[in-house]
């Protein structure tokens, strides 16, 4: 079969991307492994509700009012994110072929073989939209936890209910770990959070959302080509926040509040135990200033930009650290059933044979469009071309511009 | 990068092109720092540093750099020199102010004075072999900084806060290391 374009992955990315192609009328076709929106239906906890307001949920030339809603401030669950994608795959007519698997990318003259489990596909480009968030990254320890202990990924996690019953270790204070950690101490379990490098956000700000101030302030449009350390930012977790009607903060402090106990980074296993790092005031030093610095930038945006309609200016309570908190903790004598890896996730390129990954296993690009192998783009990459790249809503700019780029490659070759 | 009117007399460009160079090519950025110990006499000891593995290559310092350590009058020793744990401390000093100039020197702030205190609380009953549920180590070390700087309150506290983030020492104390010993 052959087709102009093949986009790897029917997400929101995917999606955007078919819909920009659609507009300069390039043929292409999407290829999903499961369903529209596979992973929000498959890999997600039970709970789990996007921390971007609706408001924000919108891609090209679909946004939350046009699909009907009329929460605008509320927050999706994940049954709301799968309809929500999947009305916009009717919308924009995706020529989705949904249940089919590729299983390689190579290049083939100065196009593309994309292989799939219901067939080949020659292309001149392809869209590596299948996302960045595929496979669970587990720290490297030195060691397992004990047989009596239940080790899962947040893609294994599905409720309190289903985690043997007792006290739970979990690893990572970035957006899935403090969610997890908040909901699993709710059902009455012990809860410890072994907290490394983390980015500390209210939900509201000066009476709006942290995510509102974000936007308007222009910080979310932030390029790739601007700031001073890409790697750095790209590198940078998901913020402390979660979507809940309530429009809770879902901070440090919060956790504490609710009875979670706070340790510092797990730094390594040694037979049963777990150790773990002194740094924990450090990390949350490092936090608390990096808001502050977040909220002076956003107070000044609005002196300077006469925003009205907001509150006044406000501060946060540092991060109260524990004043000694446990430098190891005893895997065997059950005080701890369960961890759980809320270590960060990373795409998955198994079946990419393109030789485009550096070292560490990540594709080298310029804001998605691949170095050196003409013709590839990647999107929905953390900080791929903008602050909002990873979000919904980052991928309407991200696939205008990557087409744009995309059709300049078409004529290239046409002229050849 | 640097300002003209900022010189904390460190070579930021040298450390970022370092960096650019290093991640494109790992071997070189293995390096292998060294010491050697000998016993005078008691609990009085002499380490001596005088080359690195760096860079794919051996490296010599400018000159022999030498360490004396001792035990004090209250463990009934002479009191030579200070104790390995203040050394570590020391250790932990040098690496934290170091990086403090580095972090400010990149962040354009002018230091006019840096100085820390440290402390290193211990129960000798762990080394004495008093109490097996006492570690040898320290139980908390408090490092305090007085910093006289062109930068708010604020942005200095960043400056220590990036420091430590940054620092070999501190990662040493606070992460746990495999340490093999062996004997020739």
């Amino acid at each position: 079969m052959k087709t102009t374009t093949v986009v790897v992955g029917a997400g929101h990315s995917g999606l955007a991307v078919s819909r920009r192609l659609t507009e300069r009328s390039i043929d292409h076709v999407v290829i999903e492994r499961g369903e529209v929106a596979n992973s929000w239906r498959t890999q997600r906890w039970d709970s789990l509700r996007l921390l971007t307001p609706n408001w924000q949920s919108r891609l090209p030339g679909y946004d939350y009012g046009a699909h009907g809603g009329r929460d605008p401030d509320g927050f999706m669950s994940m049954p709301e994110v799968v309809r929500f994608m999947a009305d916009y795959a009717t919308l924009v007519d995706a020529p989705v072929r949904t249940g089919t698997t590729v299983t390689s990318v190579r290049s083939a003259g100065a196009g593309y073989i994309v292989d799939t489990d219901k067939g080949r596909w020659e292309c001149k480009t392809v869209v590596l939209a299948s996302g960045g968030f595929n496979v669970a990254k587990v720290p490297e320890l030195g060691g397992a936890p004990p047989a009596s202990v239940t080790a899962m990924s947040a893609f294994e996690y599905r409720n309190p209910a289903a985690l043997a019953p007792g006290g739970v270790l979990v690893v990572g204070a970035s957006a899935t770990g403090v969610q997890i950690a908040d909901e699993v101490r709710r059902s009455g379990r012990p809860v410890t959070v072994a907290v490394g490098e983390h980015v500390r956000m209210p939900r509201l700000y000066r009476g709006r959302d942290i995510l509102w101030w974000m936007e308007r302030s222009g910080l979310f449009d932030e390029r790739y080509d601007e700031v001073d350390d890409v790697v750095r930012v790209r590198r940078t977790p998901s913020p402390q926040l979660v979507g809940t009607p309530e429009r809770a903060t879902l901070d440090l402090n919060a956790l504490t509040d609710q009875g979670v106990s706070l340790v510092g980074r797990l730094a390594a296993l040694r037979g049963t135990e777990a150790l773990l790092s002194g740094s924990l005031t450090n990390k949350c030093e490092l936090a608390d200033l990096k808001l502050d610095r977040l909220l002076d930038t956003f107070d000044e945006w609005a002196a300077e930009s006469r925003v009205d309609a907001v509150g006044p200016p406000e501060r946060f309570a540092p991060t109260r650290v524990p004043p000694s908190p446990p430098l190891r903790l005893d895997l065997a004598g059950g005080r701890v059933r369960t961890i759980i890896w809320a270590t960060g996730f990373r795409p998955d390129y198994s079946w990419l044979d393109v030789p485009v990954l550096d070292q560490k296993g990540q594709i080298r690009h310029d804001g998605g469009v691949v170095t050196g192998s003409g013709g590839l783009y990647v999107m929905g990459l953390n900080f791929l071309r903008r602050r909002k790249s990873s979000f919904i809503h980052g991928a309407g700019d991200d696939s205008r511009d990557l087409v744009s780029h995309l059709a300049g490659h078409l004529d290239s070759l046409a002229a050849a | 990068m640097t300002s003209a009117n900022v010189d904390n007399g460190v070579n930021v460009e040298h450390l970022l092109g370092a960096r650019n160079a290093l991640t494109e090519a790992r071997e070189a950025a293995q390096f292998t720092w060294k010491a050697t110990n000998e016993w005078l006499n008691g609990t009085h000891s002499r380490s001596s540093v005088d080359s690195y593995h760096g860079l794919g290559e051996e490296h010599q310092h400018r000159s022999t750099f030498t360490f004396e350590a001792d035990h004090p009058l209250v463990f009934g020793a002479e009191d030579n020199a200070a104790t390995p744990v203040e050394l570590v401390l020391a250790g932990l000093a040098s690496c934290l102010t170091a990086g403090v100039a580095a972090v400010a020197q990149n962040r354009e702030i002018q230091l006019r004075s840096v100085k820390a205190t440290l402390e290193g609380s211990m129960d000798i009953l762990g080394i004495l072999g008093g109490d097996p549920d006492v570690r040898n180590g320290f139980n908390d070390v408090k490092v305090s900084y007085d910093i006289d700087a062109d930068a708010s309150p604020d942005e200095i506290r960043a400056l220590v806060a990036q420091s430590q983030k940054r620092s070999a020492v501190y990662d040493i104390i606070t992460n746990p290391t495999n340490v093999s010993v062996e004997v020739n």
